[in-house]
């Protein structure tokens, strides 16, 4: 068996949790065993995992789920795979599952594979899965020799699929123990989606000049409905909060399209972004190393340039709508 | 207190990436390597740091051959007291955090520092394993760190934003940005590590259970569509029914 260990964020389950069910189920189909999935603290509507292919999905719940205690997990998680012989664990590879992945893997007795972006294959009964590595800059291919097996599936690597209907949700009875971190307060930036998730991403650089200049970014991203990123002397100068700061020391992303405004393309930031689909960037000088990365190019003053593509991007948004 | 650090050696951030001996091996000729930036600029530093408001002892390890040494004294001018060295050429992230853990044993650590990830293997499972094999708290990404007695409180990064925690030494943490500033070696730093310990130990028997065997390379990017900035209405066009992204 699969078991996918999903997750939610107050009680509800995010586009993430169904890529990793879409994954679990086509991984199950590649092992030819079924794919089921485990969830852990105060849930709703669990029963929809089956859509994307859960046979089953199981639940615990006890009040120390409620904070994310890796030991705590890891300790559930395995107790459940033991139980239901699961041989393949699957999660997110987000700051819960890389926190997760190295523990199930000690207690599983497991070889792990950490930020996966495609499915297994068994060749010669050798179990083989492939993953991105040198930040972007390579692909590495891993053979797990190991009975049981535990890999993180990299965001935005998998759209979710619907292949079947709600399915019965099951408790189950696993020792719960005590954590000892104790969670104090969650800052999250409501209602954007956050960065490692978002399919569309505006991301601007020092060529934005000041904090005071951002107006322009935003208005594109809202125009599409975009995260928005940064580069790194940006978080630096605390012109944008660092959670926004993507590249080799700050997170590395893989949305449908990046949109990079006055950012010359230094390696460590094309580190964090040079796996997105599609890369836009918008430069004023033609020499700018990001344009050897980009699909699209603009080479013209971004304050120019930036707010005539929100206005056609929101004619186009009404012309689709009308 | 007694604070470990795990180093680890990676190429600069901006080497080129080859592959030898049929895409089964890093090409590393020409390539200069580097302390991961994340366990130097962050967890080291902040390991000093602590050290230097709570006294106490800061402790490295690698593992890794020989010729991490450069690496390690780096760590030792940097500011840390005594390294160790498990001498083996480690093949898997589970074999390295098994030999971590099993030098850490013995020796009781309040607090033992991870980076966030390497930037070669881009992993980040290290830290979690070794807390797991020494039953540990682990708190991953840490992006500040403060201790009152017994009690550290640390943020961490989350998806879209940060979560606050605190934990009762000992504990396992990971560290990234914003945990403290690069420190650089100074010549006095330097010459006091030539006479630092650095301790070179044989590794436990471990069998590897997950190895990469073989890279490739990602495709190359075709040339970039150059777009008039007069014309954004036609990289709206293209972003829709080429590149059908909106
Ligand atoms: C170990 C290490 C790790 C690093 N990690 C990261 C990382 O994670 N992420 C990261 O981003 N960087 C990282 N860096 C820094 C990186 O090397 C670059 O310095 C940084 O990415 C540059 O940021 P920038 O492109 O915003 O600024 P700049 O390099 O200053 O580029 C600004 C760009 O804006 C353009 N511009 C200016 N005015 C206009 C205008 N009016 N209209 C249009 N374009 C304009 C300029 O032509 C220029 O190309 C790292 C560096 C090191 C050494
Ligand atoms: N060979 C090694 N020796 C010591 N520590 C290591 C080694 N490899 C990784 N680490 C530590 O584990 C962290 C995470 O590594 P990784 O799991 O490879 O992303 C690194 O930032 C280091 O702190």
């Amino acid at each position: 068996m699969v078991l996918v260990l999903v997750e939610t964020q107050k009680g509800k389950f995010r586009k993430p949790a169904f890529e990793l069910v879409t994954y679990g189920y086509q991984t199950a189909q590649v092992l030819g065993t079924e794919c089921a999935a485990l969830v852990l603290g105060t849930a709703e509507g669990a029963e929809e995992l089956g859509k994307y292919g859960a046979s089953k999905v199981y639940h615990v719940q006890d009040s120390s789920l409620d904070t994310m205690d890796s030991q705590v997990y890891a300790a559930v998680a395995s107790q459940a795979a033991s139980q239901l012989g699961a041989k393949v664990v699957v999660i997110n590879h987000s700051s819960t599952g890389k926190s997760l992945l190295g523990r199930l893997a000690v207690r599983l007795n497991a070889g792990s594979v950490a930020g996966v972006n495609g499915l297994p294959v068994l060749e010669g009964g050798v179990f083989k899965v492939k993953k991105p590595a040198f930040s972007g800059k390579a692909i590495s291919e891993y053979e797990v020799t190991s009975d049981a097996k535990v890999l993180s599936l990299m965001g935005n690597s998998f759209q979710p699929k619907v292949v079947g209907g709600p399915v019965a949700v099951e408790k189950l009875d696993i020792d719960v123990p005590a954590g000892r971190v104790v969670s104090r307060e969650m800052k999250r930036v409501e209602g954007v989606t956050p960065l490692p998730e978002a399919e569309l991403v505006v991301s601007g650089g020092r060529g934005l000049k000041g904090p005071e200049n951002w107006g322009i970014l935003e208005d594109l991203a809202e125009a599409i409905g975009a995260t928005t990123a940064c580069s790194r002397p940006v978080a630096d100068a605390d012109w944008r909060p660092h959670h926004e700061h993507v590249g080799q020391t700050g997170i590395a992303i893989r949305p449908n399209l990046y949109i990079a405004i006055g950012i010359s393309g230094a390696i460590q930031h094309l580190a964090g972004v040079n796996n997105s689909q599609t890369i836009v960037v918008i430069n004023k000088d033609p020499e700018a190393p990001f344009f050897k990365a980009a699909d699209y190019g603009v080479v013209g003053d971004l304050f120019e340039v930036v707010p005539r593509l929100t206005e056609a991007l929101r004619k186009f948004k009404a012309e689709q709508a009308g | 207190m007694k604070i470990l650090v795990c180093v680890s050696k990676t190429p600069e951030t901006t080497a080129r990436i080859a592959f030898t001996n049929g895409n089964t091996e890093f090409d590393s000729s020409g390539v200069q390597f580097i302390m991961n930036p994340y366990d130097e600029w962050y967890a080291l530093v902040r390991a000093i740091e602590l050290q230097e408001a709570h006294g106490g002892t800061v402790t490295i390890i690698n593992v890794g051959p020989a010729e991490n040494d450069t690496v390690i004294r780096k760590g030792l001018a940097i500011g840390a007291d005594e390294a160790v060295r498990v001498d083996v050429s480690p093949r898997s992230a589970l074999y390295v955090a098994k030999q971590i853990a099993e030098y850490a044993r013995e020796q009781q650590f309040d607090i033992i520092f991870a980076g966030k990830e390497t930037i070669d293997h881009n992993g980040s499972e290290v830290g979690a394993m070794v807390a797991e094999y020494l039953d540990m708290p682990f708190i991953s990404f840490a992006t500040t760190l403060s201790l009152e007695g017994e009690r550290a409180t640390i943020s961490r990064e989350i998806e879209g934003g940060e979560e606050v925690q605190e934990v009762n030494l000992p504990f396992v943490v990971s560290a990234a940005k914003g945990m403290a500033e690069q420190r650089i070696p100074n010549m006095r730093g330097i010459m006091m590590a030539k006479k630092k310990p650095l301790n070179v130990i044989p590794p436990v028997p471990f069998e590897d259970l997950a190895v990469a065997t073989s890279y490739t390379l990602p495709p190359a990017k075709t040339a970039v569509k150059l777009v008039s900035p007069d014309n954004m209405d036609e990289l709206v066009r293209l972003l829709h029914e080429e590149a059908k992204v909106i």
